[in-house]
């Protein structure tokens, strides 16, 4: 079996395996799973509306994922896509609040502050990992918290007047499509969309055809080669969680410019960071695969809070089986890793 | 306010944070001794916060003041053996150990609230009403002086968990079993050559970092949030791994770090009742754990020497 | 016939390869005992099976005539089996103590007793003449008393059968003549050994009996004193082995490398390279002989810019390149084959075309504005692989796939390539088999012939005198002699690699 076929057949097992695993669950617990995923299933795709729904959620899911995946492939876990994501849609929201510009000006405006905003956020836990060698891990996490606290109280006494939430971004800033919503019968899919099948590609051709991705994968793969060869590990750890930051803060923008236009408290985190992990693990920390698992997670998500309503099961579920899928990725790859070893030894 | 006053508030705030982050860095600090990262320590918290407060709610009309230890009791098998999870894909299915950390994270989390909604139909739990008590310790608390400082208003689960540190590096640092667990995060390959069964030592030390971070989410919600719901853990396991990693792995410097780590977080909670503090904006105090987390990896540790083995699956055969 | 150790018909498979088919040995007791092979022959394998690390798919085991079935170390252990591993299993961070007693530790009450370990650790010692300091941390002593630890770990369990693994790969020649001592002490102990090596000489030296392996198969046993270095040689190799590479009168041009007083700290702040002055001209090979660890690798290091030198100069043909990044330090004409090819040589999860331009990758016409073309990526990968005879399927392969004797040459080929005023060669035939090496050596002198200036580190003295126009023996970070060697013996090299200097009036000091 080659690598490529296997590289396919695992996450695609997994998902299989997470379905069924959540069947089991809800079996268990009292409720009827095809009841359940049908719920699931009609809440994705019934309507032309969940299908707009589902494609708007993919949208800072596809950043999310590209933003974790590219760290990955440098051999960094950045677990604060979360945070990042934070930062840039309260930098996002605030352009699009502070300033009145034409379109042509002050979307991108908006953009390139949540791009920066998040390349920020990223760039202090990749100077630490680089410069003192702290885990990226623990620091990523707990800039996860202070972004939380800090947007709070930004939200509260900077962008507005002790208020729960922010003015509306002026329409100049915004990503809302009125042909999006025409054609799925107003829901919140705009245009955001557009941007990250754009960051997709831009990903893929980073990684694969530029000096610089080659420098990337190579620290990824083995840092000590890398440095001997005479690349500088450092600025690549550096700027790949710049870069990655930036992804995550994009899709900060997808929210605060496409899907709300505004910023609100927030008691705890959205979990679009967090299901960025699933996303890029389950496409393989390639550019295509977290787009196709994007669009997944967003039916996944999307079609759950239907599972309450029709099946009467508590949407929870749905973050189980996405648990669960991880899980499997993870400790699929034994059958990759034997079967490489299978090849080695016989030569 | 009184200096003394104001001392005494902290001291009690600080050991009452503090303690369920001993016990959860103390399982940290079994599971990476072995080899084994577990970034999973949130979740494992989680289960124990979880299972506690059902277990108390359920139970604590025939239990009464005794429901709160038992429900620690039952933390404990109810995480040492979710861990299982995580050790079976990290060490028989050799999956990434920290994506397998963050996954039970996820898993915790989503079984918790899914059963959360099941049993009492809503997000959130009622209120226990069996807990942990601020209390003054008998005899202990009338010694001058420090009497006042240390064994008034606190709560018995923190200075048990200062044993159980002392307790843990005793068993780490001067049995057989501590020095085999030690071999095998070190040099599993030698380990296995003097006859250590380094596979059947891994999952035990992952089970003892279950039993740990269940016994600390069960002291957590059994003493400050006195409910459940998907906010009650928010950090404290990621703290718990931030302090073991700045107590380098020992028992004792873990202990230190998590009491400062909890003097950190009970800074936002008792701020606005101490007159110095209260005139900080409330942002500051609440992030203040979290920086003070990163200073300190940064500051302190920088190259922070982990087991040497850490975070590797052990292949037998490899060479 | 009284055997202590029967091996019959031992048949072990990994995935997809043989390791040892059908292997017959048979060791008497109190005999020393070699088992005989090239690097990856399937010594190792057949012992780890005896020790219980591995199970044979087909195959009897026998001590003392009784059969038996030996599950892990613990029952070899009882079995009075011991192995003195070729690398070391010794934990850093604990004490030597530690290391002995762990999994057999002597108890008190629920305690280690460590007063207790440490008595038993001084009498066995004292008993068999093992120096040691028990308390002292495996990360604080020597290689040589490291491995007088493994011995001692293998007396605690009351082996009686002990099998040394390649001991002498790390010694120098005076150690290796304290470790022959050992050996025969414990002979006369009444114990019996099994010494797995591929160096001939230690056979003739030392061993009673000799039983010959290659490619997984046994070819024979044979009494030493009935045998030769080359009977034994090409019993190994399966062909008649040379055991010198032809070489030429080499004719030295200018100084490429001059190094002056070079202060470089290794990884613990310790100072390992002190004061050291070396020259290498263009058209020679200058070998370094030396012990491991007194300061070859942080030399290297330092030249190539991997390591910061606190002081001195490195000067490549006149240009002063100290303390520059390792990028600048290969664009002004270094080449380097690092001594762990796996770590440090290539990216094993790239192809051989991506590892090929490692160093390359960013200049023209590898790469153009930062994009990178990968059509003259794999045209350069081809040219190496079909001039330097890399045995892979194609170059779309990746490293991981390749065999070690193919990656080291994927890695000189890359190297040579560049066509470097210096070529740095560390330990560039480790674990390869007879046909590569005799490939590299081939290749290190054919560079000198074209004019470039070779420095070559390593520990096989064999390989230092073979290829050497001139040897530089390094002790404690500075180079204590420079000898022809021509005119020099192994055991003169071994005196100057222990330290010890002869003065010009023929006595000897100890530096």
């Amino acid at each position: 079996m080659s690598n490529r076929t296997l590289n396919l057949l695992i996450p695609v097992v997994s998902v299989i395996l997470g379905l069924l695993a959540g069947a089991l669950i809800m079996l268990v617990s009292g409720y009827n799973p095809v009841n359940g995923y049908i719920a699931l299933w009609n809440g994705a795709f019934g309507q032309v509306f969940y299908v707009g729904e589902t494609l708007r959620l993919a949208t800072p899911y596809i950043f999310a994922g590209l933003a974790i995946a590219f760290a990955f492939r440098t051999g960094l876990f950045n677990i604060g896509a979360e945070g990042q994501l934070i930062v840039g849609w309260i930098a996002a929201v605030w352009v699009g609040v502070a300033f009145d510009l034409p379109k042509v000006i002050h979307l991108p405006l908006a953009i390139l502050a949540a791009c920066c905003a998040g390349a920020f956020w990223g760039f202090i836990p990749g100077l630490l990992k680089a410069r003192l060698r702290v885990h990226e891990v623990i620091v990523t996490i707990m800039m996860n918290y202070i972004a939380l606290h800090t947007s709070n109280y930004l939200i509260r006494n900077v962008l507005s007047k002790q208020q729960d939430t922010t003015p509306h971004i002026h329409h100049s800033a915004s990503l809302s499509s009125p042909f999006f919503q025409k054609i799925t019968d107003f829901s919140t899919l705009h245009n955001g969309i557009y941007l990250a099948l754009v960051a997709v590609v831009v990903m893929w051709f980073i990684i694969e055809k530029t000096t610089l991705g080659f420098e990337l994968k190579s620290v990824g793969f083995n840092q000590s080669a890398s440095e001997y060869a005479g690349m500088s590990v450092n600025r690549s750890i550096i700027l790949s969680m710049v870069i990655s930051g930036a992804f995550a803060g994009l899709g900060g923008a997808m929210e605060g410019l496409g899907n709300y236009g505004f910023a609100f408290l927030q008691s705890s985190f959205s979990g679009i960071g967090f299901d960025g992990i699933a996303v890029a693990l389950l496409g393989g920390n390639t550019a295509p695969g977290v787009l196709i698992a994007a669009v997944l997670f967003g039916a996944l998500k999307v079609g759950s809070l239907n599972m309450p309503v029709d099946a009467n099961v508590p949407n929870e579920l749905v973050n189980i089986v996405i648990a669960l899928i991880i899980l499997f990725v993870a400790s699929g790859y034994i059958i990759k890793w034997s079967l490489a070893r299978l090849k080695r030894e016989a030569k | 306010m009184h200096f003394m006053t104001a001392l005494e508030i902290m001291i009690s705030a600080s050991l009452l944070s503090a303690a369920p982050l001993i016990f959860t860095a103390l399982g940290g600090v079994f599971s990476e001794r072995s080899g084994v990262v577990n970034i999973g320590l949130e979740g494992l918290m989680i289960m124990g916060a979880f299972i506690s407060i059902v277990f108390n709610l359920t139970f604590s009309h025939a239990l009464g003041a005794w429901t709160p230890w038992i429900a620690v009791l039952v933390a404990m098998l109810v995480g040492g053996l979710f861990a299982l999870i995580h050790a079976a894909a990290s060490i028989s299915f050799r999956a990434d150990q920290t994506v397998s950390g963050v996954a039970i994270n996820f898993l915790a989390l989503g079984v918790a609230m899914f059963l959360i909604k099941n049993i009492y139909g809503k997000g959130q739990t009622n209120t226990i009403s069996e807990y942990f008590q601020q209390v003054d310790v008998p005899g202990l608390s009338h010694i001058p002086g420090i009497g006042k400082l240390f064994f008034q208003g606190i709560t018995y689960p923190s200075y048990i968990a200062i044993l159980i540190a002392i307790l843990v590096w005793f068993i780490l640092y001067k049995t057989p079993f501590g020095l085999r667990l030690r071999s095998v995060g070190e040099h599993p390959m030698a380990a296995d050559t003097m006859g250590i069964n380094v596979v059947k030592m891994r999952y035990f030390a992952v089970f003892l970092s279950g039993v740990f971070g269940g016994i600390g989410g069960a002291v957590y919600a059994q003493s400050i949030t006195l409910n459940f719901s998907s906010s009650t853990i928010s950090g404290q396991g990621y703290m718990a791994l931030a302090a073991m990693i700045f107590g380098k792995w020992n028992p004792l410097g873990a202990m230190w770090a998590a009491l400062f780590f909890g003097f950190a977080q009970s800074l936002s909670i008792v701020g606005n009742s101490i007159p110095y503090l209260k005139e900080i904006p409330n942002v500051y105090l609440l992030i203040a754990p979290y920086v003070l987390t990163i200073l300190a990896l940064a500051g302190f540790i920088g190259r922070a020497e982990a087991p040497k083995a850490d975070g590797v699956p052990y292949i037998k055969g490899e060479r | 016939m009284d055997y202590v150790i029967e091996m019959l018909h031992i048949r072990k498979e990994f995935p997809g390869i043989v390791a040892n088919d059908d292997i017959t040995l048979q060791v008497k007791k109190g005999e020393i005992h070699a088992l005989l092979g090239e690097n990856g022959a399937g010594k190792s394998t057949l012992m780890n099976v005896l020790f219980g690390l591995y199970q044979p798919e087909k195959g009897e085991i026998r001590v003392n005539g009784q059969k038996v079935n030996i599950t892990d170390p613990n029952v070899a252990n009882d079995l009075g089996i011991g192995m003195v591993h070729q690398h070391f299993m010794l934990i850093d961070k604990f004490t030597v103590t530690e290391n002995i007693i762990l999994g057999k530790e002597p108890k008190k009450s629920v305690t280690i007793d460590v007063k207790k370990a440490e008595q038993q650790v001084r009498e066995i010692s004292d008993r068999y003449g093992l120096d040691v300091d028990p308390q002292a941390k495996i990360s604080d002593i020597s290689v040589g008393m490291q491995q007088r630890v493994e011995i001692l770990k293998t007396l605690y369990r009351g082996a009686e059968i002990l099998i040394f693994d390649e001991p002498t790969a790390v010694l120098t020649p005076q150690e290796i003549h304290e470790l022959i001592g050992i050996m025969k002490t414990l002979i006369r102990e009444g114990k019996s050994i099994i010494l797995i090596t591929h160096k001939l000489k230690e056979i003739m030296e030392v061993c009673d009996r000799v039983t010959v392996i290659r490619k997984g198969k046994g070819i024979g046993t044979l009494n030493v004193q009935d045998t030769n270095p080359q009977e034994l040689a090409h019993l190994m190799v399966g062909r008649d082995v040379l055991f010198k590479t032809e070489k030429t009168e080499g004719h030295p041009g200018q100084n490429v490398l001059e190094i002056e007083q070079l202060h470089v700290k290794d990884s613990r702040g310790v100072e390992a390279v002190r004061g050291l002055d070396l020259t290498v001209r263009a058209g020679e090979i200058v070998g370094i002989a030396g012990v491991d660890g007194n300061g070859q690798s942080e030399l290297i290091e330092a030249i190539t810019g991997l390591r910061k030198a606190d002081s001195g100069t490195v000067r490549l043909n006149g240009k002063n390149i100290t303390n520059l990044r390792p990028r600048k330090v290969t664009e002004a004409g270094v080449a380097h084959i690092p001594e762990d090819r796996h770590k440090y040589g290539l990216v094993l999860d790239y192809t051989i075309g991506e590892n090929m331009v490692l160093q390359t990758y960013y200049k023209k016409p590898m790469s153009r504005n930062g994009i990178l073309n990968y059509k003259e990526i794999y045209k350069k990968a081809k040219s190496i692989i079909a001039e330097f005879d890399v045995r892979t399927p194609r170059e779309f392969t990746k490293a991981r796939a390749l065999s070690g004797g193919n990656q080291q040459k994927a890695i000189i080929g890359r190297e040579v390539d560049r066509d470097p005023d210096l070529l740095i060669a560390a330990q560039p035939t480790r674990g390869l088999d007879v046909g590569a090496i005799e490939f590299i050596h081939r290749r290190l002198i054919e560079q000198r012939d074209h004019g470039k200036a070779v420095l070559l580190v390593s520990f096989e003295l064999d390989e230092i005198m073979n290829l050497s126009d001139r040897i530089a023996v390094i002790y404690e970070g500075a180079i204590i002699d420079i000898v022809d060697p021509k005119q020099t013996t192994e055991q003169e090299l071994g005196l100057l690699m222990a330290g010890s200097k002869k003065e010009r009036e023929g006595e000897q000091t100890n530096v």
